[in-house]
């Protein structure tokens, strides 16, 4: 046994309520950079629906993860390691920029410079590939809430798995969304497709990173990822991918996506895992098995043994407990809610799933029953083939068992609490259908719906005896590094060339240029002015209002309004 | 008889050239490992590039190998191993001209993508232009040697060009035998010259990363955070204890 951590997350797909709020701030933090126009490294879609890039679940197409080959080892789908090479030069299962989607900005500035018409000026849209104005056709979230999904659905590859009958009886619709990131896997085929070696797993926590400095864009990786989880940044030419907000995790903070999320449905926390077992469990035969194979590789972290083996690795002893308080243990093994996604393409993924009641207890209420009663919700689970065919395609290589017992426990929650909510006395046969105890379901409802913070994100800061050096919490100067204070630019090759700039330097520079530049929001008289944005909101700073006639000084004497002379709004 | 031009053209240049090459390698690895990439422009169009990118570089390749036998191999071993001189000029035509070939209607397809298709154009850089004509200049020049030594006239560059090439790495300079080569062999040894001391500038590094390794090395790498944490490095004399030399 080798006991390592790994950072994972669990995501409660019924809370999500699709507002894409995750998907803006990652993109805020990390890819709102030119070459990065087109990429979510987290990003929300609604199923049934293609998904971003389009059919990227199509592994027939895309050839990604891995597969096993006659002897029953495990291979990479797109190929051995010599194929690889020697379709190095053009990598034949690439998506192209229009299956992700061509991104595009609008001409404003027409807008303001339009002289005097009858008729309203329009922004026109602008590709951010070419420059060129272009027709806007596909995005990342085109069918977002089954928009134009009669035409579009269709060709969704997992709908096209679950059998015809499902197919037909596709007009009672349902829908859930479907929030990804990267999958953080125990065994990814992005790092075993790289031939450069760059994408690394850490040893401390299994975050999967791509080192920018050995990348040679070979963009094999992209191939590898049966997620598309890696993206190629076009204008430096290298790989990049989701980082789960390492610098944030290295100090116990959530990543953003979780952070920011509005139904504070996402956990984070550690689990510990035998990286031994890690490859046969990836190699069972049974694409079904292989659900049962992850858990069993995950170790529990209140096991003697298990501490000993840990701690025998260097694994220190408040990670441990961490281990132990961990959200997704709970969630995974303890209450065996949380699904992993696509199982099947063998990678080991550790961002798993809640799956989502809300298809069946929509059903159940739209025959005007009572929802929240367990009998309805498990016969409804029983009788109700399309979401459940459809989910257990998602989660569990098809097999609706395992899809079925979880939404029978979350059936069973919710009518369990339902009773001691009412003031009613706790039905124990509700749990005890489900294989649960009275109290254990308490638990789980406290962790699913009520659980703080704290108790969402168990994360150990990263032990780092040079605390000194860590990025956020910098007791020495950030900015104090060789040829600091990062003063940006490229180098002579362009943009993408010269050495790295660390990302505290980067978020400065941008800080302040914001803060200095001399533009519309920030007009020439700014030393006059008040930056708001510096404004604590205490006493009335000069310049905070403009001058008032005949006080060239500017701080008006008596308060806005007061003054029947005086100008009361600037003027545009 | 050596004339100083001869002297500054096939041995100042030459060593110029290839002292560029080498240090610009090293400068340049040093300096610049994050601009150090292929440049893909596969995500914008695949296409064309799915020919043209493989021809290409399987021609050049190959190329590459025939001018290492002929370049680097002495006349006197392939004939002691018992290659008659006719054997030798029958594969290397025959070989070269396939991969010559290739190598060009390869380039024509990379270059017409570069110029036409809209995306990929607007991602050319100055370099990239440059670094095409020259390499353009110097593969046509090569196929023109195949002409002129073969075809239009006679000349064996095994006793030429190559030993004047050996040469310039032994030490052993002959810069007369450049001298007397046809014109068009002496312009693509400059032009390969001009094309080298590029090199280290252009996309081209890529060349020195072949992948090689990857087919040993395990699937999964794993690394540690080491003394590196939030993608910032110590300062000095402020490593972690046991932590590794950096250089
Ligand atoms: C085995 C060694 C080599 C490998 C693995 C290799 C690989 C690559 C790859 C992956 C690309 C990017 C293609 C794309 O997606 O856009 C590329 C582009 C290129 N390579 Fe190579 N290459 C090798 C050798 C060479 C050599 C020897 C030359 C020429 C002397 C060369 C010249 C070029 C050029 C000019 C391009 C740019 C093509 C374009 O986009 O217009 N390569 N190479
Ligand atoms: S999901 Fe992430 S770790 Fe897994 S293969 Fe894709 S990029 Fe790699
Ligand atoms: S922020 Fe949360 S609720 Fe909103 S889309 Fe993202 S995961 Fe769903």
């Amino acid at each position: 046994m080798r006991v390592m951590a790994q950072m994972a997350m669990v995501m409660n797909l019924d809370k999500c309520i699709g507002c894409h709020t995750c998907s803006v701030t990652c993109k805020q933090t990390w890819t709102n950079r030119s070459g990065m126009e087109y990429v979510w490294f987290n990003n929300v879609e609604t199923r049934p629906g293609q998904g971003y890039p389009r059919t990227y679940e199509d592994q027939e197409r895309w050839q990604g993860g891995w597969t096993l080959n006659k002897r029953g080892r495990l291979k990479l789908k797109a190929g051995n390691r010599l194929k690889n090479l020697m379709t190095i030069f053009s990598s034949p299962k690439m998506p192209s920029i229009q299956d992700y989607y061509e991104p595009w900005t609008y001409d404003y500035e027409t807008l303001t410079n339009a002289p005097l018409q009858e008729h309203t000026p329009v922004a026109r849209p602008k590709s951010l590939i070419t420059g060129k104005e272009m027709s806007i056709s596909w995005s990342a979230n085109w069918d977002d809430d089954l928009a134009g999904s009669t035409e579009l659905a269709p060709s969704d590859p997992v709908l096209q798995k679950v059998s015809d009958k499902v197919k037909l009886e596709f007009e009672q619709t349902f829908m859930f969304y479907l929030p990804r990131i990267c999958e953080h896997c125990l065994n990814p085929s992005c790092a075993a497709s790289c031939p450069s070696g760059a994408i690394y797993k850490r040893s401390e926590d299994g975050i999967v990173l791509v080192d920018q400095d050995t990348c040679r864009g070979w963009r094999k990786c992209v191939t590898g990822c049966p997620y598309k989880k890696i993206y190629f940044n076009h204008r430096t030419g290298k790989a990049e991918k989701c980082t789960f907000c390492f610098p944030r995790i290295e100090v116990g903070l959530p990543t953003v996506c979780a952070e920011t999320c509005v139904g504070r449905l996402r956990y984070i926390g550690l689990v510990l895992y035998d990286a031994d077992a890690v490859l046969e469990a990836a190699s069972v035969e049974d694409d079904r098995k292989l659900l049962d194979a992850q858990r069993s590789v995950l170790l529990d972290p209140d096991d003697p043994e298990v501490i000993r083996e840990a701690e025998r690795s260097g694994i220190p002893r408040d990670w441990i407990e961490a281990a132990q308080r961990s959200p997704i243990w709970s969630l995974i093994n303890r209450y065996e809610v949380a699904l992993p996604l696509h199982p099947e393409y063998r990678t080991m993924p550790m961002v798993w799933y809640i799956p989502p009641l809300s298809p069946v207890v929509d059903a159940v209420s739209e025959t005007g029953e009572d929802a929240e009663n367990s009998g309805n919700l498990f016969a409804a689970i029983e009788h109700l083939r399309i979401p459940v065919e459809y989910l257990a395609e998602l989660f569990t290589a098809g097999d609706t068992a395992p899809v079925t017992a979880v939404l029978k426990r979350l059936a069973a929650m919710r009518s369990y609490m339902r009773d001691i909510n009412l003031g009613r006395e706790p039905d124990e046969s509700i749990p005890a259908s489900v294989g649960m105890e009275g109290e254990q379901v308490y638990d789980m409802y406290r962790l699913l719906a009520l659980a703080k913070y704290e108790e969402r994100y168990v994360i150990p800061p990263a032990h780092a005896e040079q605390a000194h050096g860590l990025e956020e919490l910098a007791t020495e100067c950030s900015l104090d590094y060789e040829g600091g204070p990062g003063m940006g630019g490229w180098g002579p090759f362009g943009e993408g060339s010269g050495g790295t700039t660390p990302i505290a330097v980067e978020n400065f520079q941008a800080l302040k240029q914001r803060q200095t530049t001399n533009t519309l929001a920030d007009p020439e008289d700014k030393e006059k002015r008040v930056n708001l944005l510096n404004w604590d909101g205490k006493g009335r700073p000069e310049g905070l209002f403009p001058p008032a006639p005949g006080n060239e000084r500017g701080a008006p004497e008596r308060m806005d309004g007061t003054d029947p002379g005086g100008e009361t709004d600037p003027k545009p | 008889m050596t004339t100083t031009l001869d002297l500054v053209l096939w041995v100042v240049v030459p060593y110029a050239c290839l002292a560029v090459f080498a240090v610009g390698h090293y400068w340049r690895y040093r300096y610049d490992k994050f601009g150090w990439t292929t440049l893909s422009s596969q995500l914008y169009e695949s296409r064309l590039l799915r020919w043209g990118s493989p021809l290409f570089h399987f021609g050049i390749l190959a190329v590459f190998l025939g001018h290492v036998m002929g370049l680097g191999i002495p006349k006197s071993w392939t004939a002691a191993v018992g290659v008659s001189e006719a054997l030798y000029h029958v594969m290397a035509v025959g070989v070269g001209a396939v991969a010559g070939f290739c190598t060009v209607v390869g380039m024509a397809i990379l270059i017409y993508r570069r110029r036409t298709v809209g995306p990929v154009f607007s991602a050319t850089t100055r370099m990239d232009k440059l670094m095409y004509l020259v390499l353009a200049i110097v593969i046509l020049l090569g196929l023109a040697n195949t002409v002129v030594g073969n075809i239009v006239g006679h000349y064996d560059y095994r006793e030429g060009v190559s030993v004047w090439f050996r040469g310039v790495f032994l030490f052993d300079l002959h810069p007369a035998l450049m001298a007397e080569a046809p014109f068009t062999f002496q312009a693509h040894g400059l032009t390969a010259m001009l094309l080298f001391a590029l090199w280290p500038f252009t996309r081209l590094v890529h060349v020195f990363s072949v992948p090689v390794g990857y087919l040993w090395r395990p699937y999964i790498v794993y690394r540690s955070r080491e003394d590196r944490l939030g993608g910032q490095a110590p300062r000095r004399g402020w490593d972690r204890v046991g932590a590794r030399y950096r250089r």
